[in-house]
């Protein structure tokens, strides 16, 4: 009787070469950072073969006053920059969305660039323009921060704006005149019907920007100041000395960092989708 | 849609901000490099722009076009070994039970939220030469010679001693490197055609009597293709310019036009040459990205014709 | 050999989890049939069709095509085609192509497959539509594109999955006549899967209903409709005006009842297995008088109370309360075309029923 069901012609998860290449490409993704992670509790210098259990490097690494206001700067910067590039995306996307206007495939070209472009052309152009405008360093500590995260709004608002156009593609502008035919104004109208609707797209976008800027190197390398201290330029200077135990220590804890960050927003997340089931 | 004229205010509040911080924050800058390509250095800091064309004249020099090749290669070998090793994992998520797709999906978004630099860095364990991947090698090297001892083959074809693999600090590591990172870039945009992709056409397709392979190459990859375009774009351009890579996984002969502009604005200091070859870098994408318009503009006139 | 049929269930069952899609079917389609499965959404109809295609496999019992069994046979070495419900038609294929796909797929040689892709678009009558693309033809087009597809593989067998679904009713009706036509032409044996029952009447020469999974009768489409043997196939099939009853007893192919309003009487029973159920009626059998009783012999009649008149034009709908609350239909062709006026709602009136057009049908 427990005969297992054939495997359909279009069963392709089924297929045992096919489970094998998805279990190949697992490991290909993940053996590096887990080895990054076990590694960094070995009790080694040199960091190559397995020596024995420690939790030293954390302590080192906690003690290391630089790499803990690195860690700090890195975290304002992200948290900042996805909360303006949520709303100026956003704000972008609705207007792309809900006008026409004259130079309209101007605005959405110049828009998609910062997408496109190699981040490392946008890089230096950022460097170049804030070594002539000299934002900031004279106002010392968070102003410090600014180049960097004008930069990362400049290459993570166009993402958003990408999925909140998307999400409100799907949109029924007849909501909004059912709405307004129901007696609410313009703005009630905006914030009790259109935001709603917008908002698994605000979250959406929201993630992006913030694991974009997480995970930038690129950007934050050129616009970070010589006083500035960021966690991926100071790791970057540890590791071109040499891989050590503390490196590994300062990933993983940069690594539990954004997932716990992730798991919260996707927790955020959640409650919509409930009140979604029971609309 | 509605003319912004309808509601001028609202308009405005829409797109003023975006547009403004795309014109300061990106346009600006683009254009300052712009014209610093035409610059001349004329002390430690300052630049005249004389609109000299010897900065473009120096990016034609050999070496230079040599490390544009070489970038493109790199990219391009790295693009296809995405492509090949994506495209199964896509669309074994795209056909996966629905409960357990955004399951395989958020595996394959995860590493993302570690940082490009961290995932680099990674890379470097597994593969210099006492790192896992050679191990591994020499493991099942070990496990050869004890297999093939009592025959007394293990000498001849096993080699005297394991020889460990160089596979860091070179080309292949950047390729290597390359394809870690940037996998997700592949394998997203591929997922996202084939999910709403017919299934019907699928079976159709073997119900004409058609096998797997050949619905595969016939009714699959065509009907992927602006995923697969996507996904190619995604890995190409970044791989393209990419410079932390290379940088701490690549030899002294694996270096890209990404390092050499980095170079030029950092330790060499001379932003004139950087920016032009800023600039070649960008007109270099520019052309792809219209190559890849041009053919989809073919494909949809063909359709209407 | 002949007459063996071109397809056997044999005690098939198909379970998704703990629901049985398909629950222990056993059938016999016959050579050059016409045939259509019918049932109401979810009923395990379109599985059937998926089994015989390839796409679905019976979590137990055979399939058998031309008396062979199917379990091993993957979709594309099967001798039947099927059009699907969205078509599926090839975006990026022109129209011949798609109509040589199948055959340049298995091999077919090139000098034969242009003769033979011309002559089935042309049976479809799309002459001059060879180098379309489909978005470039409307519903009623790419449906034919996927029949001409399929037909050309000259199958043993042709799957049909809710073919006119899509198409608005003028085309419907169109190309219900044109299914027809095809099928005598070519001679295979065409299966189809519809919830519309107008659709199998008006096209099956065999019809089976089904309902959760199971297969409640198999019958051409007049004696579906006149002997239902379940009420379910009754009130699917047309409408009907049911009367719960008491059998008192059994004469060969006739039952004594009783049933409220009607009293005692003998009627016909559906089937020899119809030993207890509920009488129908459908609502054209009845006649209606508005003024005073005028029975016909042997008539019975009931008292009731019109609520309502829906006008269809050919013909009108009565829909009345009856002495006992129970709700009654009856149709009453429009031959006049000068309009007499409707009575008002709550007119009282008497149906006569001719105990002949009662039928005893099983639960």
């Amino acid at each position: 009787m427990a005969r297992r069901e054939p495997i359909g012609p279009l069963d392709y998860t089924r297929r045992l070469w096919l489970r094998l290449w998805l279990l190949a490409v697992a490991v290909f993704l993940y053996a590096p950072i887990v080895i990054l992670v076990v590694f960094s509790f070995n009790d080694s210098k040199r960091n190559i073969v397995w020596q024995g259990f420690t939790t030293d490097y954390y302590v080192k690494a906690a003690a290391n006053a630089s790499l803990i206001e690195a860690f700090t700067n890195s975290l304002v910067i992200a948290l900042v920059s996805t909360v303006i590039s949520t709303i100026v995306g956003a704000l972008m996307a609705l207007a792309l969305w809900r006008f026409r206007f004259p130079g309209k495939p101007g605005l959405d070209g110049a828009v998609a660039l910062p997408i496109v472009i190699p981040e490392i052309c946008m890089g230096v152009a950022l460097l170049v323009f804030f070594n002539r405008v000299g934002v900031s360093a004279a106002f010392g500590w968070p102003f410090s921060l600014l180049p960097i995260i004008i930069g990362h709004v400049a290459f993570s608002f166009p993402f958003v704006c990408v999925v909140v156009r998307a999400r409100m593609a799907g949109f029924d502008r007849s909501l909004e005149e059912a709405s307004k035919d129901l007696g609410a104004s313009e703005w009630q109208t905006f914030w009790n019907v259109t935001v709603p609707f917008m908002k698994p797209g605000l979250i959406a976008g929201g993630l992006l920007a913030m694991t974009l800027s997480l995970d930038d190197f690129v950007i934050t390398f050129f616009t970070a100041g010589p006083g500035t201290l960021t966690f991926p330029v100071q790791v970057y200077s540890m590791v071109r000395f040499g891989a050590t135990p503390e490196v590994n220590a300062a990933s993983t804890i940069l690594i539990v960092v954004t997932v716990i960050l992730t798991v919260i927003a996707l927790r955020l997340q959640r409650p919509d989708k409930e009140a979604a089931k029971l609309a | 849609m509605e003319s912004w004229r309808a509601q001028p205010a609202v308009f405005w509040a829409f797109v003023l901000p975006g547009a403004l911080w795309l014109l300061c924050f990106f346009i600006a800058p683009l254009a300052l490099i712009w014209l610093l390509a035409f610059g001349e250095r004329a002390g430690p800091v300052e630049i005249d722009i004389t609109w000299t064309l010897a900065n473009y004249a120096g990016v034609f020099d050999p070496v230079y076009i040599g490390l544009f090749g070489r970038s493109l290669w790199v990219a391009t070998v790295a693009t296809v070994l995405a492509l090949v090793i994506g495209l199964p994992v896509a669309l074994a998520i795209s056909f996966a039970p629905a409960r357990l797709k955004p399951l395989i999906l958020l595996l394959i978004i995860l590493p993302f939220w570690t940082n490009i630099l961290i995932r680099t860095y990674a890379m470097i364990a597994v593969l210099r030469t006492k790192g896992f991947v050679n191990f591994g090698l020499e493991y099942i090297w070990q496990l050869g010679t004890v297999v093939l001892a009592p025959f007394g083959l293990d000498q001849a074809v096993m080699g005297e001693r394991f020889v460990p693999l160089e596979l860091l600090y070179n080309n292949t590591a950047v390729i290597f490197g390359i394809v870690y990172v940037y996998l997700p870039f592949m394998v997203l945009p591929l997922y996202a055609t084939l999910d709403r992709l017919d299934r019907s056409l699928l079976e159709a397709s073997l119900d004409l009597g058609a096998g797997q392979i050949r619905t595969f190459f016939s009714i699959i990859v065509p009907l992927a293709r602006p995923g697969i375009v996507s996904g190619i774009i995604l890995v190409f351009i970044p791989a393209l310019g990419t410079f932390l890579i290379s940088d701490l996984l690549g030899g002294t002969d694996s270096l890209l036009i990404g390092n050499v502009i980095e170079r030029q604005f950092k330790a060499a200091n001379n932003w004139p040459l950087g920016a032009a070859m800023s600039f070649v870098l960008l007109y270099v994408t520019f052309a792809v990205l219209a190559l890849r318009a041009w053919v989809a503009g073919r494909e949809g006139g063909l359709g209407k014709a | 050999m002949t007459d063996t049929p071109i397809v056997t269930f044999e005690n098939v069952t198909k379970s998704f989890g703990r629901t049985k899609a398909v629950d222990g079917v056993s059938l016999a389609i016959p050579r050059n049939a016409f045939f259509a499965l019918l049932g109401p959404s979810g009923c395990g109809k379109t599985t059937l069709l998926r089994m015989l295609g390839g796409f679905a496999h019976p979590t137990s019992g055979r399939v058998l095509i031309d008396g062979e069994d199917m379990a091993d046979v993957p979709p594309n070495r099967r001798p039947v085609n099927m059009v699907f419900q969205s078509y599926a038609v090839f975006p990026h294929m022109t129209v011949a192509e798609n109509v040589a796909y199948g055959l340049k797929v298995t091999g077919v040689p090139k000098a034969e497959i242009g003769p033979r892709v011309e002559e089935a678009i042309a049976m479809v009558r799309l002459d001059g539509m060879a180098a379309r693309m489909p978005d470039e033809l409307s519903g009623g087009q790419r449906q034919r594109v996927a029949l001409a597809r399929a037909l050309v593989k000259r199958p043993k067998l042709l799957l049909l999955d809710e073919p006119l679904s899509a198409l608005d009713k003028k085309l419907r009706e169109e190309m219900q006549l044109e299914l027809v036509r095809l099928q005598t032409e070519v001679g295979i044996t065409f299966i189809i899967v519809t919830h519309d029952q107008e659709e199998a009447l008006g096209m099956a020469s065999d019809i089976a209903v089904m309902k959760e999974g199971r297969i409640l009768q198999i019958a051409p489409p007049r004696q579906l409709y006149e002997h239902p043997t379940h009420r379910f196939v009754a009130e699917f099939i047309g409408a009907s005006n049911s009367f719960e009853c008491e059998v008192l007893g059994i004469e060969g192919g006739m039952a004594r009842v009783r049933a409220p309003l009607l009293g005692e009487l003998s009627v016909e029973r559906a089937s020899a297995d119809v030993r207890a159920g509920t009488l129908i009626v459908r609502p054209e059998k009845m006649r209606m008088d508005f003024s005073s009783p005028d029975p016909d012999p042997g008539e019975v009649l009931v008292e009731a109370r019109i609520d309502q008149i829906s006008y269809f034009g050919d013909l009108s709908v009565v829909y009345l309360t009856a002495a006992d609350g129970r709700r009654l239909q009856c149709s009453r062709y429009n031959t006049n075309r000068i309009d007499k006026g409707d009575p008002p709602p709550g007119t009282p009136c008497t149906i006569g029923i001719h105990p002949e057009d009662l039928l005893l049908v099983g639960d």
